[in-house]
This record gives structure tokens, C-alpha cells and sequence, in this order.
């Protein structure tokens, strides 16, 4: 049975630790799988993973479920920290990676998969599939590449109006064929 | 509101926007409950991706952030809801605003458990060093600010000691002969300086500007040559539709002035491009 994570998220507003040890448990693998994803490297991404699992104690007041669920609450943090980070590495030193070799999967086949993860991978990946080549590179490129749509749109080589809508027609897309609720 | 701001609501949900689009985009959807909406679905969306990229993290990450936790306070919720914007208060100095502004600065920053971690608000180019001034100085920084405040609002009484009827500073500059205005649009705002040389004066009337994000203010420079950006002040929290803000330095040697959104209480200096440039020239 799958814990309530608002609920979860309620008591460690109120300093309940071991809520947050089972919170822990119920969104840490997709919390540091997402960062190493778009961060690469390991060492850097348990760092951001930890900030970003911080973060998400400390502010854990400020999780309104009226605005959105739980974890796609805790996975903004994660996300808009991954992606500071890669940005910020970026105006330093430039990414050193192409499209290609980031593309390839890389992380997921090594879990440790149950069969439940593995269907909702699955699931995921098919509705992906539902989007166009163009919409489908767009929206990989904005989420797991922490690329803005200006950068997709020159990586693309397509109007920056255009990187715009393919990344929000592919989020609408996907959203539908997911059910998801909000 | 322009086609254009809506558009952004796929990379904002995905945070596939660099810093200044989200500060405008932000003020737009502080007034459209249907990009709101978008937004929330589109981030519903987008988190289903990491069903994909799930890995377990190392065994050690377990133990280092649940000892990490217990040297951090979770923080009260929010007084107000960020976006909202709309509650009423006086356009004039806040009396409340020291009270309420400099505890919200040492949250955000005492509180930040490694001092290695990005400045996760801040856009790229931010020196992360920004962030990690000592306490003493953001409070510093945002004493000054609420001096900034008091002394820049415009609705005091104007008195020249010339024994005229009272006239407000803002007014003398709103009204005065040489009056110059330059208007430019942030998200659905609409931001007008108008700068009077002779009375080395400029005032900034802002119509419908969305609150700031939690833990930013906006902050003006004056750019004066050869010195660069020279800070203006900051914005006073607000939200009557109009708000009417003197800017404080010498507007008639300023060859313009910018909007930025720094830190709550505001920098030295501009740590972002600047929202809107106003050129006097």
C-alpha cells in the first residue's frame, strides 16, 4: 500500500522525521533517478538529490495540495535544482555531450526494477510514444536534457516558437494519454 | 495578455525557461487562472517522466539526508499565498515591513544546509557568493531597503519651504515641463518612468505588476555613465493596480534605468538581466 505522500509531507511540516524516512523511501529512487538524469554525473547528482531532499523538508509547510500532487511537488524541487545545476556548470564550462550520447539510456535498465516500477516505465514510455518524433525530442530535450526552449529550439534547428509549442503540445499530449489528473 | 507569454506554459512546467522569462511569466500567470491551470496539469505531466529515469540512489544518500534533516528547521507556511497579489494594502510606507521581511531572508538563507548548493532561484550567471553573504549583511541589506522604502515612496508631502500648497514629489515629477516618459511591458504589466531633469527626478508608475516571488523583490538602478548600474531602490510590496515609486539618486545624470529581481531586499548590484530597460536618451 502506498503511503499518502500529503499526508506524509504534512508531518514533516511538523518536524515528524520518521515521516520523512518513509518519504524517503517512497520518492528517493525517482527523485535522484530524475536528477541523475539530467546531471549525469553521479558523485554531482546524489549532491543535488540530497539538496533537493533538504529542500523538500524545509519547505514542506509550503506543499499546497490544492495546487498539485505530492510528488510532482517533491519532483519540481528536484527538477528546477538539476537543472540550476547543469546550467550553472554550463555558463562555466560547456556541456562536453551531444544529443546522441545523452539520448541513450542510461539509468533505468540498472535499477533494481519491480514489476510494478517496471509497467509504470512502461506505460510512461508507450504514451511517449504517442507523441510525434518532434514533440517527443522537444519535451526529452526540455526535461531530461535541462536544456531551455531556446536552447532546444538551435539544437533542433527549428523557430524558437516552435521548440515553445512542440514542448507544450508534447506535455499535453502526454498528459492525456496518461489520464494524469490535476 | 500577448499569445506569446501564454505560450511559455510548456517550458515553464518543465522549467525550460531561463530566469527572466520565468519572472515574467510568473507575473502572468499571478493573473491568468487559466495558464494557472495548464501549468499545474503540464507539471502533473511532466513529473510522470521520471517514472522512466527511476534509480535507486546510493545505500549512503539514506543516512546522510536523515541526518541532514535534523539540523534543519522546516519552515512555517507561507502568511500569504505567493501568487495572490491582490491583498489590499496602504501604497505607503509599511510599517510592518521590517518585521515581516527580514525573518523571511534568514530562512532562506541560514537555513540553506550546504554551502556548495547552486542558488536554486537564481539564474546562471549569479555568482552562487551572492547568496552566501553572512546574515548580518542581508539583514543589513534589508534594514536599507526598508529605508529605501520609506524614503522612496511618493505619496509624502512635498514642501519646497517656499510656502506653495503642498504638491507631492512624485507629482512635481509626473507634472513637471520637461516630464519624459518611457513605457515598457513586463508580462501584463505596464511600466511607465517618467523623468523630470530639471527636478533630477524620476518616478516609476507600475500598473498591474504582480507581487514579486517569494524571496525576490523588484529593484531599480539608475545606469549613470561611467559608473554603471546604481541602485534606484526597491519596489515596495503593494498591491493597489497602480503603484507610484520614487526613485531615489540623481535621474538627471542617469542615461537610464532598469528593473531587475534580486534577492528579497535587494543587491548592490543588478544579479540579473534586467526585466525592462528604460532609455532616456
Amino acid at each position: 500500500m502506498a503511503p499518502d505522500l500529503s499526508e506524509l509531507l504534512r508531518a514533516c511540516a511538523l518536524g515528524d522525521e520518521s515521516a520523512f524516512a518513509r518519504l524517503y523511501d517512497a520518492v528517493s529512487s525517482r527523485v535522484y533517478g530524475l536528477v541523475l538524469r539530467v546531471v549525469r554525473d553521479p558523485a554531482q547528482s546524489e549532491e543535488v538529490a540530497q539538496e533537493a531532499l533538504l529542500d523538500i523538508w524545509r519547505t514542506s509547510a509550503r506543499f499546497d495540495p490544492e495546487r498539485g500532487s505530492a510528488v510532482s511537488w517533491m519532483l519540481t524541487i528536484a527538477h528546477r535544482k538539476a537543472v540550476d545545476r547543469v546550467r550553472s556548470a554550463q555558463a562555466s564550462t560547456d556541456r562536453d555531450s551531444s544529443y546522441g550520447s545523452r539520448h541513450q539510456e542510461r539509468s533505468y535498465d540498472q535499477t533494481v526494477e519491480t514489476v510494478e516500477r517496471r509497467l509504470d516505465a512502461q506505460r510512461v514510455r508507450n504514451a511517449m510514444d504517442v507523441l510525434t518524433d518532434t514533440q517527443r525530442k522537444a519535451v526529452e530535450l526540455a526535461y531530461f536534457g535541462g536544456y531551455t526552449h531556446t536552447e532546444v529550439a538551435s539544437l533542433l534547428g527549428v523557430p524558437l516558437g516552435t521548440a515553445k509549442t512542440r514542448i507544450r503540445d508534447g506535455l499535453i499530449r502526454l498528459r492525456d494519454t496518461l489520464g494524469v489528473q490535476q | 495578455m500577448s499569445a506569446d507569454v501564454h505560450s511559455l506554459v510548456g517550458a515553464y512546467a518543465v522549467d525550460a525557461i531561463d530566469e527572466q522569462e520565468r519572472a515574467a511569466f510568473e507575473l502572468h500567470l499571478a493573473e491568468c487562472p487559466e495558464c494557472r491551470a495548464e501549468v499545474a496539469s503540464l507539471v502533473e505531466a511532466g513529473a510522470q517522466l521520471s517514472l522512466v529515469s527511476q534509480t535507486a540512489p546510493p545505500p549512503a544518500m539514506r543516512a546522510a539526508v536523515l541526518a541532514g534533516i535534523r539540523t534543519v528547521r522546516p519552515l512555517p507556511p507561507l502568511e500569504q499565498p505567493a501568487a495572490a497579489g491582490h491583498q489590499l494594502q496602504g501604497v505607503g510606507p509599511d510599517p510592518d515591513a521590517p518585521a515581516a521581511r527580514i525573518p523571511v531572508v534568514i530562512d532562506d538563507d541560514d537555513a540553506e544546509p550546504t554551502p556548495t548548493a547552486p542558488a536554486a532561484d537564481l539564474p546562471a550567471n549569479v555568482v552562487p557568493m551572492r547568496r552566501r553573504r553572512p546574515v548580518a549583511e542581508w539583514l543589513v541589506g534589508a534594514a536599507a531597503a526598508v529605508a529605501l522604502i520609506a524614503g522612496g515612496i511618493a505619496w509624502s508631502p512635498w514642501d519646497d519651504g517656499a510656502g506653495k500648497a503642498p504638491v507631492s514629489a512624485s507629482e512635481q515629477v509626473l507634472e513637471a515641463k520637461d516630464a519624459q516618459r518611457v513605457v515598457q511591458n513586463i508580462g501584463g504589466a505596464r511600466v511607465t518612468v517618467v523623468r523630470s531633469a530639471s527636478l533630477h527626478k524620476a518616478v516609476v508608475v507600475a500598473d498591474n505588476m504582480a507581487a514579486a516571488p517569494t524571496g525576490k523583490d523588484y529593484q531599480f538602478w539608475f545606469d549613470q555613465p561611467g559608473k554603471g548600474m546604481v541602485n534606484a531602490g526597491v519596489m515596495p510590496h503593494g498591491s493597489a493596480p497602480t503603484l507610484t515609486v520614487m526613485l531615489e539618486g540623481d535621474a538627471a545624470t542617469a542615461s537610464g534605468a532598469g528593473i531587475t529581481l534580486e534577492p528579497a531586499g535587494g543587491s548592490p548590484e543588478p544579479t540579473s538581466t534586467p526585466l525592462a530597460l528604460f532609455s532616456f536618451s
